[in-house]
């Protein structure tokens, strides 16, 4: 074609993609990649399709601890990645299927882990029942660990517990999931604050875990702050005391500083305690808030405003109470690519209480600086990255309390991280050699033109969640606002997954170059191009211009009768295994991708293996199963 | 065939031509074609060109005859004009409907069997009235539908899937059209998109008969080792001596670097054909020197390519005829009709 002066000539060969890497296909399935603890999102999925939820929680529970939990407040790092946003925009509602499989399952209580009667004489002190605490202990016990959990409250589950409100979190959910993992015979002392890490370092302990989350919230320090500090309060706090009932009121005028998820979260309680006129004061517009999209619209269905580009000056009192807040509204501008503001003017926004929710801070007073734990400059612990232990051998640190404030799934992953180092480090082995992720790759061929998934394309747009009423939402804190998706709900969504997981796997001696998979692809991810080894260089040559340079390009081997290469690139693939059908030779495949997650315990047994006995890998092979 | 039908989706950065058309809108239904048919590969080239060259869908008529070939009119624009005719019969159906509107892009697909045995004759009185339309000839050497017979253009030697080599002499359809004064001839072969599309849209262009033997593997009865409409023995045997780009009515593209000046042919409608590194001892626009080279490099086993000939300056069966401009459609019924009067003048003329 007459383009074709505009494309690079061939330089040196390209190395083939290494799909034996388990992390080659793992990153295409961009719901798993961006789960912190790498949920088998796609699989989990099937099974909810196929009505099998026991099966799709106990997968879900493998790598996420908390399916219940976090199908009702997971900040779904998942959702943003999904493939299906790049397609029309709306990704699968992930979260809220995982809900689906934990409300619908049946009683798993006999699939669950099971701690031994006969321990390994090896004592673990985990310090919070947070939710990286507990993944730690649900790891850990099963291998005989003796755990022992200090909480400072009278209930397990931190900041689960206190500053989720139960209106998206009923308490059920979360005793029955934290319930499974005490159950095993954790050791947990209520009211147990620890004061001083040396008294509990004094105690033999083979190791320890801090799980103390970042549980101090930050202060505004602006006049007026002391004069009127009966009606302002620090967010978190606040959420705790509603959830332990120990204010039940609040005024009818409250302004919530701070647009992140815990703003969120005090201005729908606001809602519930007898707050009408609520608002949220914003210093930056609205691309720039914390908060998720979702948390933010559902604030804003309950009628609570949202005041964009405002800073808060002073506290204005009258007769020594509080009555209003001066702000500063501002203008943005841009200098020099860094965002600067100027103060427009000042405006007072009448009010009866403010609460704070700017951010929270780690705070360690009880951690002596003389125990051989470091700090840095920030008063923040030095904790490795990859092993979770801080400078003092055999203490860890996770969650909130290691690098600030994150969410649950992160708190779950670093829980993995330090069960695998706290193990490594009782069995005296070197913490650096983390255990590999494995992979098993399956066809999915069922037949002449049948595949083992539902590999058609389901136009239909992201299924809305049902809320309820206003009227009724309001009634108390504990009334559930999301109502779950109703089976016809779930058959439509799950429809929607384009399963990633299944691979579009190439095996270039096969190929005729019969362009029977570049005619047949929906979206043009295929290509026959020059071996050119530079990656924009071969972007060059796509069917369709690439867009999203951060998506693999998947290239094959010279092929046999003109030495040119198959490229994929990875993007927009819909996963529906035309390519395959429409290919002569089956040099395309429809393989299904597993990645075998390595946990204390080992790496994560086999569904595939299971389903296909002919398949299976013993759980400590490192060998990769490759075509 | 396949198990579902391809989801009504598209690449997000697609792009659109002239008319706001992406090339999805230039498709058809699915094919139902064996997977891998080098007649599924000619469908999106012609996806591709008709697109590229912002043909409105509905200003194409697209004819054909019988076999798996002339199943392809189905498989590319869903939204134009079309006639499934009888077997070898599409050459005289789009003369007839060429003749009522001489204003849409004739489509012609058809196959070796459906033109080179049951239609030979029609054919070859297509290409001697210079009838206006894109004649794709999507060739492989077997019937495929009745499970893989040798066909007229079958190469002496070349063995059946049972092992059975063809003995009787093939029809070029080449040498065919040029010995018959075809004005556009041409070979591809559908493994190479390339070279074919460009060929695909400068034969819609063409004022007269265009036509385009495709070679076009049949996967199923003809692709085995010792078959000579291969794919792999098209690839090992391709001699590419007339590669064109094609460029539309002002829009001028850059000269490639390091290509020296192009042999170019100015069409009809004002469009240019340009001749990329053609051959040094071959002329397309010379019909003598033309057969002569083919004949010598097919005796060296050789399949030739390109734009072998291009002949802009003939008549096209309208003009030889003196017909009215004006399809028949949009005549006015006085005119089309003149009555009795008009038709005595008329026969007074032959007294």
């Amino acid at each position: 074609m007459s383009a074709a002066g505009a494309r690079p000539a061939s330089t040196s060969p390209r190395p083939p993609t290494d799909v034996s890497n388990p992390q080659y296909y793992h990153k295409v399935v961009d719901c798993q990649w961006a789960c912190p603890a790498h949920t088998n999102v796609p699989e989990y999925i099937r099974l909810i399709a196929q009505g099998r939820y026991s099966d799709a929680y106990l997968l879900n529970r493998e790598s996420n601890v908390f399916p219940g939990i976090l199908g009702r407040t997971c900040d779904r790092p998942c959702e943003p990645a999904c493939r299906r946003g790049r397609i029309d925009g709306k990704p699968v509602a992930i979260c809220r299927l995982k809900r689906v499989a934990a409300d619908h399952r049946g009683d798993v209580t006999d699939r669950l882990p099971k701690a031994p009667a006969e321990k390994n004489g090896k004592r673990v002190a985990l310090i919070g029942a947070g939710p990286a605490s507990l993944t730690v202990a649900n790891d850990l016990m099963p291998l005989g660990y003796q755990v022992t959990i200090l909480e400072k409250l009278a209930e397990p589950g931190g900041l689960m517990r206190i500053n989720i409100p139960s209106f998206r979190l009923p308490a059920e959910v979360l005793d029955e999931e934290v319930g499974s993992i005490l159950g095993m015979g954790v050791d947990i002392r209520y009211n147990s604050p620890v004061e001083s890490m040396r008294t509990l370092l004094e105690d033999p302990w083979d190791a320890v875990f801090v799980g103390s989350g970042a549980p101090k919230g930050k202060d505004l320090e602006i006049p007026g702050r002391t004069e009127a500090a009966a009606n302002i309060h620090i967010g978190i706090e606040w959420l705790a005391s509603a959830h332990f009932g120990h204010i039940e009121r609040i005024g009818e005028r409250v302004l919530i500083i701070g647009v992140g998820n815990t703003a969120m979260d005090c201005c729908r309680t606001s809602r519930r305690l007898g707050g009408h006129d609520v608002k949220v004061i914003a210093r930056r517009s609205r691309p720039y808030f914390k908060a998720s999209p979702w948390e933010l619209e559902d604030a804003e269905e309950e009628g609570i405003a949202i005041v964009e580009n405002h800073a808060p000056k002073r506290f204005v009192l009258e007769n020594g109470r509080l009555v209003g807040l001066e702000l500063e509204r501002l203008r943005w501008f841009d200098q020099n690519g860094r965002q600067k503001s100027e103060v427009v003017d000042t405006v007072v926004i009448p009010c009866d209480d403010v609460i704070l929710a700017i951010g929270q801070d780690n705070a360690f007073p009880w951690i002596e600086r003389d125990v051989g734990i470091d700090f840095d400059e920030h008063g923040m612990p030095i904790v490795d990255k990859t092993t979770m232990q801080c400078s003092r051998p055999g203490v860890f640190f996770g969650g909130d309390a290691a690098w600030g404030p994150e969410n649950i799934i992160w708190a779950v992953e670093h829980g993995h991280q330090a069960a695998i180092s706290i193990h490594q480090h009782c069995q005296s082995q070197p913490l650096s050699e983390r255990p590999a992720y494995g992979m098993n790759l399956v066809s999915s061929k069922v037949g002449m033109h049948a595949w083992s998934y539902s590999n058609d394309y389901s136009p239909l747009p992201r299924t809305k969640m049902q809320h309820a009423e206003l009227t009724k939402r309001f009634a108390g804190l504990g009334v559930e606002v999301e109502l779950g998706f109703t089976a016809e709900e779930t058959a439509r969504e799950v429809e929607r997954c384009l399963n990633c997981d299944i691979e579009t796997h190439f095996t270039a001696s096969l190929c005729i170059e019969c362009d029977a998979c570049i005619d047949v692809c929906p979206v043009n991810c295929l290509t026959i191009a020059p071996d050119v080894a530079d990656d924009m260089d071969l972007r060059a040559w796509l069917s369709a211009p690439t867009m999203n340079p951060t998506q693999a390009l998947y290239s094959s081997s010279p092929l046999p009768q003109t030495q040119r290469i198959m490229v994929k690139d990875e993007d927009v693939c819909l996963h529906c295994g035309l390519c395959a059908e429409r290919c002569p030779t089956a040099a395309w495949d429809m393989r299904q991708f597993e990645l075998l997650v390595p946990y204390a315990l080992g790496r994560a047994a086999s569904r595939l293996a299971t389903v296909m006995p002919s398949f299976a890998l013993p759980v400590t092979n490192q060998a990769v199963q490759n075509a | 065939m396949a198990s579902i039908t391809k989801p009504p989706v598209r690449h997000p950065s697609l792009p659109t031509n002239a008319l706001g058309f992406t090339k999805r809108d230039y498709e058809g239904a699915m094919s139902t074609l064996c997977a891998g048919c080098g007649h599924d590969s000619v469908t999106a080239a012609l996806v591709q060109a008709l697109w590229e060259l912002e043909l409105p869908p509905h200003r194409a008529a697209k004819m054909s005859g019988i076999g798996c070939s002339s199943k392809t009119t189905a498989y590319f624009l869903r939204q134009s004009h079309g006639f499934n005719g009888v077997h070898g019969r599409m050459p005289a159906l789009a003369t007839g409907a060429n003749a009522a509107n001489r204003q849409l892009a004739y489509i012609g697909i058809s196959g070796d069997g459906d033109s080179l045995s049951i239609g030979l004759g029609q054919l070859c009185h297509a290409i001697r009235r210079n009838l206006n339309m894109m004649y794709v000839l999507e060739n492989n050497g077997v019937y495929g539908l009745t499970k893989g017979q040798f066909s007229a253009s079958a190469d002496v030697g070349s063995k059946s899937k049972r092992g059975e080599a063809n003995v009787q002499p093939p029809i070029d359809p080449v040498l065919l059209a040029l010995s018959l004064g075809a004005t556009f001839v041409a070979r591809s072969f559908s493994g190479d998109k390339a070279q074919l599309v460009p060929i695909l849209k400068a034969a819609i262009r063409h004022n007269g008969f265009a036509l385009i033997d495709v070679i076009s593997p049949c996967v199923s009865f003809n692709d085995h080792e010792t078959s000579t409409k291969s794919y792999r023995y098209t690839r090992n045997h391709y001699l590419e001596v007339a590669p064109v780009d094609f460029v539309p009515l002002r829009r001028e593209i850059a000269t490639e670097q390091g290509e020296d000046a192009l042999t170019s042919v100015t069409m009809h409608d004002g469009s240019v054909v340009r001749f990329r590194k053609v051959a040094n001892e071959y002329d397309p626009t010379n019909r003598d020197a033309a057969y002569a080279y083919l004949r010598a490099r097919h005796a060296h086993g050789e399949v030739v390519t390109g734009l072998l000939h291009i002949d802009e300056n003939a008549p096209d069966m309208h003009a030889v005829a003196g017909t009215v401009e004006t399809p028949l459609v949009d005549l006015d019924f006085n005119a089309l009709c003149p009555g009795g009067a008009a038709l005595a003048e008329l026969m007074d003329e032959y007294r």
